[in-house]
């Protein structure tokens, strides 16, 4: 029978059918972050459990760490304590830790396809919602909560019930000035925030094997904004090039077995698909939101819509903004260009292609916060760090930061910030900002002329 | 885990959709804690509002909260259920849920059901309308939620969730009796993929 690439994948991780659809789920990867990851091992530990397979659980502090240029665990005092106890603990248990200014350092979904962690066919967890992301190099891999995790850290296992195949095609050539973060965008203001729920989601069509893998990685982590807690692109030779020579990617004859599984692995072309949805990637235009909510989205270029719901009527109150005025020119007090969405090298580089000879507008605070440690350290070796700074950017050290404002850093309130992260969420930058998610170019261009602004006239 | 059987009590609308798991519990309340004493930062964001339902008077005790489309959407943060659990509140009644958090509160004892809106909506308009003598019972047992005006609701729920919430079982108990199927897919799976298995095994 026809099969899915997710169907694949669920198929061969099954240990035991435990009926209704639900199976004992062997998971090949188990990513931990500072907040999640501390308690999980202090809990399994207290309730008399051993790690299952340490070798398969890798940590990096992510969230509660100051990303203040020079900082230390201590900078952010709120989490310094925690972080404490996440080193404690992977000694005791034996997980590989990569803490702060260490290469492999960063963001957990920025560092895991960066070392190779992930791989096409591998299931992953972590207790983040945004574990998502990580499909985007072919795998199985998806968010959970604190319980369920200590579950894995204790069995290697995880129960789960099966999700249904949505398939989303991206067809056609994207215009310029559109990226893969404004495809999804554009699918969640389509398909709305809960269409993606109990799916696992693959994005496939011409437009999504034209993107890079960074991109992919992009496309992937807005998933569970559509409520789907899996999202996923098919490998292809973009993925092995990709993988090629990363640190945990196989190696020898390991790495022509691993090609050999990973080539097998795309939805065959008969696969049946619960739901089927086609966009056309040539009609996308830049999108930001100007709501509470992602699927409160428009393209750049249109108005802010007639509220139709009482939680429509909410989030324009919130957001300070007038139905049936252009959102391009309204003014903007902070930028952020970040987060698992938007900070690896080639988001650096969108946004650095913005700058020309121009400055940060006057009143706008602006931050670039890179991925990882190594993504920092490549975009200072090559010069971007130095023009960051020059035309007025703030250029930070790896982690969440005002994704989340989980560190002490957080966007004013009544402040408008325009962010490259995921979640536009009353309060998630901090209490009373506001937040409109966009591409790291419409970011940049954000920051230097002031207000919204349309990238492709922005010349 | 908590054992879920049976529960009768106000019901408070909260009818607004895509309420997330920032909503219910602020990131910054979760740097450092535990599982316990959260109850007091629930919804701390919306408190003191004058359209939010969850501070008025009648409805603070409520340990059944009447639901939008998509309630617990957002991140994973199982910091959003303790919150609910030390709230007092044991069964968000809602159309929808958002995946992770439908399993969350599995984990903890805190029933999610699934009805639709048109019968929450006319729960909240009785609860509203009562002078404080209405009741909801949610049965887990009959898979049936008992209206204020006594009428029988059936509803959905995964039959072995539906026991471990009964029985208060620990799930990683029960997996761990299957500690030979695990090794023995393990020993398989290493042979077929052992690119999977070398490259982080020490």
């Amino acid at each position: 029978m026809a099969k899915t690439l997710f169907d694949k994948i669920w198929e061969s991780h099954v240990v035991a059918d435990l009926g209704e659809g639900w199976a004992l789920l062997h998971i090949d990867r188990v990513l931990l972050h500072d907040l999640s990851g501390a308690r999980a091992l202090t809990e399994i530990t207290d309730r008399g459990y051993r790690l299952a397979r340490p070798d398969l659980v890798f940590a990096t502090p992510d969230h509660a760490v100051s990303t203040l240029p020079g900082r230390t665990s201590e900078t952010f005092a709120g989490g310094a304590r925690t972080l404490a106890n996440l080193r404690i603990k992977a000694r005791e248990t034996g997980i590989r830790l990569y803490d702060l200014g260490q290469p492999g350092n960063g963001i957990v979904h920025v560092m895991a396809p960066e070392l190779g962690i992930v791989l096409p066919g591998l299931t992953l967890v972590c207790g983040d919602s945004h574990t998502c992301t990580n499909g985007g190099v072919g795998a199985l891999a998806f968010g959970i909560g604190a319980s369920e995790l200590s579950h894995v850290l204790a069995t290697q296992t995880l129960m789960q019930r099966r999700p249904r195949n949505m398939r989303i095609r991206f067809e056609g050539t994207l215009r310029p000035g559109v990226t893969a973060k404004d495809m999804i965008l554009a699918a969640i203001g389509r398909y709305g925030t809960a269409a993606g729920t109990g799916y696992a989601v693959e994005y496939a069509g011409s437009a999504v094997r034209a993107l890079p893998l960074e991109a992919r990685l992009t496309l992937c982590n807005l998933s569970i904004e559509m409520g789907a807690k899996m999202g996923m692109v098919a490998p292809d030779d973009v993925t092995f090039q990709y993988l090629a020579g990363r640190e945990f990617a196989p190696r020898g004859a390991d790495w022509a077995a691993a090609l050999a599984h990973w080539q097998a692995l795309p939805s065959d072309r008969e696969a049946h698909f619960d739901q089927d949805h086609r966009l056309e990637a040539g009609e996308i235009a830049p999108q930001i939101t100007w709501g509470t909510s992602p699927e409160q989205v428009i393209a750049v270029d249109a108005a802010v819509p007639q509220p139709r719901s009482a939680n429509d009527l909410a989030a324009l109150e919130y957001m300070g903004l007038e139905a049936g005025r252009p959102i391009a020119g309204t003014k903007v007090d902070w930028v952020f260009i970040g987060s698992c969405t938007n900070s690896r090298l080639s988001d650096l580089e969108a946004a650095a292609a913005m700058l020309g000879e121009r400055r940060v507008a006057p009143g706008v605070t602006a931050w670039i916060v890179p991925g990882s440690e190594t993504i920092k350290r490549e975009a200072e070796a090559a010069g971007l760090h130095r023009r960051f700074l020059a035309a007025g950017f703030e250029w930070r050290e790896p982690g969440c930061a005002l994704c989340v404002a989980a560190n002490g850093e957080a966007v004013p309130s009544g402040a408008r910030c325009v962010s490259t992260s995921n979640r536009n969420f009353v309060g998630r930058q901090g209490t009373g900002a506001r937040t409109h998610l966009a591409s790291p170019a419409m970011a940049a261009a954000a920051a230097l002329a002031g207000v919204i602004t349309d990238v492709r006239e922005f010349g | 885990m908590e054992k879920f059987t049976t529960l009768t009590g106000l019901g408070a609308p909260l009818l607004w959709s895509n309420v997330d798991t920032d909503m219910i519990i602020p990131i910054q309340r979760l740097v450092g804690s535990g599982r316990t004493g959260l109850g007091q930062y629930g919804f701390e964001r919306f408190r003191g509002k004058a359209d939010f339902p969850l501070d008025r008077a009648q409805f603070k005790a409520a340990p059944i909260i009447l639901a939008g489309e998509n309630f617990g959407c957002g991140s994973s943060r199982e910091g959003a259920v303790w919150t609910l659990m030390d709230m007092g509140v044991r069964c968000v009644i809602a159309p929808s849920f958002g995946d992770i958090f439908h399993n969350n509160c599995f984990q903890n004892g805190l029933l999610p059901v699934r009805l639709p809106i048109e019968i929450i909506r006319r729960m909240a308009e009785a609860m509203e309308e009562s002078p404080g003598n209405a009741r909801i019972t949610v049965d887990l047992a009959a898979k049936q939620v008992i209206t204020p005006w006594g009428e029988a609701v059936p509803f959905a729920v995964d039959a072995r969730k539906r026991e471990a919430l009964l029985s208060g079982l620990d799930e990683v108990a029960q997996t761990l009796q299957l500690a030979e199927a695990i090794a023995a897919w393990q020993a398989r799976d290493r042979a077929a993929r052992p690119w999977a298995w070398a490259p982080v095994s020490r």
